[in-house]
């Protein structure tokens, strides 16, 4: 069975639809920001379960309140018995801190309850993680962008940056737009993105360069095209199984991971998408022909 | 690419085997001394992490002072003449005469010079020197401050880990971090107040005797007692410190029926106590820790054994907590607690469940929707990739790595990413296979052409796994260790276990027409 769908048909139309996806998100990265967790803006962040009778959020919150914490912001955190509450906090010396607020809750909740996770960050770590995480992902890119180049032609390589760019960008976006937090956790599936998606393209574009060579009657708009055929079992092969095993992690893994899960899961989306409707576009657009190729070897 | 020698099929064979006796003592409690495991990370198994940073500030004064002194001495010494000298914040001013600018010039760059030691692991100066027409400007090098926040950090982890051990914590992780951070991990700890309380005091202990007037040759300066607030005026001389006490233990006194914390003197320590108590019968004794008076008792007799003990309105756990910040030592510097992060064990389990839940689930949904896909191959490929998480097992156990929340996450987007590999090669062999009639050529042909494909499209993975790791930090280090052993893993295993197990399938079937769908 040889599949020939006419990827290349929808390669304009789809491009100018990414392009306003990339705006889009960058409006919203730059107007609305991202929503920082404690990891990178510093503070408190309690993790308590409420037992036996379901309390009310609202009396929960009132409670916090009295306490004199400044600003709180209280969620239910998978369950109904589970709540995460967050504070800003700089100083992180006194040791009674917790107990006391443990004291306070107990006075005025009638049920038992646990704190099941503390994480108290200081102010100068937070920035450090920050600083931290924006590098690693810096880095990578520019690991990528290098490692391409070696391998393959600059054409290929800013191809292919441009799709791991399309697919950051747009992952942000949307935790941008949707307000999920972002936490250590969210800079490793970003990162993991950015692997994923150059596999993918990687994949696309070695077929297109063996067909380059393969084919000198071939113009490129329809060159790409076929190697998109030719990879297309195995593009959606891996990305199924891939989405199957994060599915499995966003559904089962806890309320810990769906952070996590969810951005690998956008980001898997989107990694297959651009490397078919970002990456062979622009080697289109930079008129890449035999020639490119050839040139190395010879 | 099909041929397997008889010598390397039964490495592979007994490399997978061994791999798999590693990785199933992780199962097993076989009762070895030196059985290894993968070891759960705070966040599974439950515990505290505190990042603690010295604040070196003092430390830096108090060197910085005592440099001055050095320098007056070592110029009277060598008999040259010292118009002024004075410590203006961080920064020494030595102003002397015009003549001697040069000489005292050389002095300081000298390599051998004493009074400005040369550090030749890091080719430079304890001190940088400006000059300015007389005056010297002297500033700590970089790595003059280098050097004094090790030693200070090193002895502070010396002190936390005698803490720490004197709590009795299960089997705690101390660990430096940069010039001046201690991390400090706690497994199984769901409370680190008492741990933290701990740290958080210096505990630098010293006994000094109450002065009449302000203007004695050592200086004053007036410290509050802590349970009545009375303000006291202490001379700055150090009677004993914490440095002369070989012992300290909570007691009940007998005599008030109070607690109170009794101590053992060094012999330096007990012979300056007794003639200090010898000299100042009647005057008060003020017991100073931290920079506040817990206690000054009026002296009225020599003390001479060696031993006494303070009393300041101590429950029991107060005076068993002193005596035990007294028996371990004294902080060189405050310590801050900059970051802590804390799960309970019921949160940990949790998240295991949870972890070995979807990791099944995803594991079966992988191996349901290869075996539908690819059928008999599909078959190889799931063999293989239980091979490979064996492998990621064993090899996280030889690794005595870490086992995190994200890094069960990893585990199981291997188990997503591995099946790639296969993918890329089944797909190449079916185009081989409607080409090439000869089964042995195109299966080869398929394992030849789709080789430098699956090693790019896992090099780039890699590449983000080890920045990851470079960058990371704590339960994220874990998931990138996950993520780089199974894309190695991936690689033997479908370059080794598929391949041999194809290439078997193959040669039975030589001669029949095998299609891949």
């Amino acid at each position: 069975m040889k599949k020939d769908y006419k990827f290349n048909q929808y390669y304009k139309s789809l491009n100018v639809f990414s392009i306003a996806l990339i705006l889009l998100s960058l409006i919203f990265l730059i107007f609305k920001g991202l929503n920082y967790g404690v990891d990178f803006k510093g503070g408190t962040l309690i993790e308590i379960r409420v037992e036996t009778e379901k309390p009310d959020i609202e009396v929960l919150r009132s409670n916090f309140n009295k306490m004199n914490l400044g600003k709180i912001s209280i969620k239910n955190f998978g369950s109904d018995n589970d709540f995460v509450v967050k504070f800003k906090r700089d100083e992180l010396n006194d040791p009674e801190f917790i107990e006391n607020l443990q004291k306070n809750l107990s006075q005025e909740l009638t049920q038992d309850f646990s704190f099941r996770r503390v994480e108290n960050v200081g102010p100068k770590v937070s920035s450090e993680l920050l600083k931290a995480g924006v590098t690693a992902i810096c880095l990578s890119l520019m690991a990528m962008l290098i490692y391409i180049w070696i391998r393959f032609e600059w054409q290929f390589s800013v191809g292919a940056i441009a799709a791991l760019f399309h697919d950051v960008i747009i992952t942000l976006g949307i935790f941008s737009a949707l307000s999920l937090e972002i936490n250590l956790s969210i800079v490793a599936a970003v990162l993991t993105i950015v692997g994923y998606s150059m596999n993918d393209t990687v994949v696309i574009y070695d077929r297109v360069r063996e067909n380059l060579k393969k084919y000198s009657d071939i113009k490129i708009f329809d060159l790409t095209n076929l190697s998109i055929n030719e990879t297309l079992s195995r593009t959606i092969i891996t990305s199924s199984t891939t989405l199957l095993a994060l599915v499995s992690i966003f559904l089962f893994g806890g309320e810990i991971l769906k952070g996590f899960s969810l951005a690998m899961i956008l980001g898997v989306i989107l990694g297959t998408y651009s490397s078919i409707f970002i990456a062979n576009p622009l080697l289109v657009f930079f008129k890449v022909s035999q020639k490119t190729v050839l040139k190395e070897d010879n | 690419m099909l041929y397997f020698s008889k010598l390397k099929i039964t490495l592979i064979a007994l490399f997978t085997l061994f791999m798999v006796m590693v990785s199933s003592s992780n199962f097993l409690d076989l009762d070895l001394d030196k059985q290894k495991k993968i070891k759960l990370g705070l966040d599974l198994q439950g515990g505290s992490y505190l990042l603690l940073e010295l604040d070196n500030e003092p430390v830096i004064k108090q060197k910085l002072q005592s440099k001055l002194l050095e320098i007056k001495d070592y110029f009277k010494k060598n008999k040259i003449k010292i118009l002024s000298l004075k410590l203006d914040d961080k920064l020494i001013k030595l102003k002397v005469s015009k003549d001697d600018v040069e000489k005292i010039s050389e002095i300081f760059s000298d390599k051998e010079s004493t009074i400005n030691p040369y550090y030749f692991q890091y080719k430079a100066h304890q001190l940088d020197v400006k000059i300015n027409g007389d005056v010297f400007n002297l500033e700590l090098s970089k790595y003059g401050i280098i050097l004094i926040k090790n030693a200070s950090l090193d002895q502070a982890i010396e002190i936390v880990r005698k803490r720490v051990d004197e709590v009795g914590t299960n089997e705690p992780n101390i660990l430096k971090r940069g010039n001046d951070r201690i991390l400090l991990e706690l497994p199984g700890l769901d409370n680190p107040d008492r741990i933290k309380s701990l740290l958080g005091k210096t505990a630098d202990l010293a006994f000094r005797l109450e002065s009449k007037s302000s203007n004695e040759s050592f200086g004053t300066e007036k410290l509050k007692l802590i349970e009545t607030g009375e303000e006291l005026l202490l001379s700055k001389r150090v009677i004993i410190s914490g440095d002369n006490l070989v012992d300290a233990s909570p007691r009940m006194d007998s005599l008030n029926n109070q607690t109170v914390v009794s101590f053992t003197l060094d012999r330096v320590g007990s012979k300056r106590f007794a003639q200090a108590t010898k000299r100042n019968i009647g005057t008060r004794l003020a017991i100073v820790l931290d920079g506040q008076i817990i206690s000054a008792p009026v002296i009225r007799d020599v003390i001479a054994g060696g031993s006494g003990q303070i009393s300041g309105g101590f429950t029991f756990q107060s005076a068993t907590d002193l005596a035990l910040l007294l028996r371990s030592g004294a902080l060189p510097a405050p310590l801050n607690i900059i970051e802590e992060r804390t799960v309970g064990p019921d949160l940990g389990q949790d998240s295991i469940n949870a972890g070995i839940l979807s990791l099944i689930i995803g594991f079966l949904l992988v191996i349901g929707f290869m075996t539908l896909k690819y059928r008999i191959f599909g078959i190889i490929a799931n063999f293989t990739l239980i091979i490979n998480l064996i492998l990621l097992i064993s090899i996280l156990t030889l690794l005595e790595a870490t086992l995190t929340l994200p890094g069960i996450a990893g585990i199981i987007l291997t188990v997503g990413m591995a099946v790639d590999a296969n993918v890329l090669i089944f797909e190449r062999i079916k185009e081989e296979t409607s080409k090439e009639k000869n089964n042995l050529i195109a299966f080869d042909n398929g394992y030849s052409k789709s080789k430098i494909t699956i090693l790019d499209a896992n090099i780039t993975t890699i590449i983000a796994a080890i920045i990851l790791f470079i960058f990371g930090s704590g339960p994220v280090k874990g998931f990138s260790i996950t993520l780089c052993v199974g894309i190695l893993t991936t690689l033997f295993s479908v370059f080794f276990i598929a391949r041999l197990l194809t290439s078997i399938y193959v040669k039975i079937n030589k001669h029949k027409e095998i299609i891949i769908k």
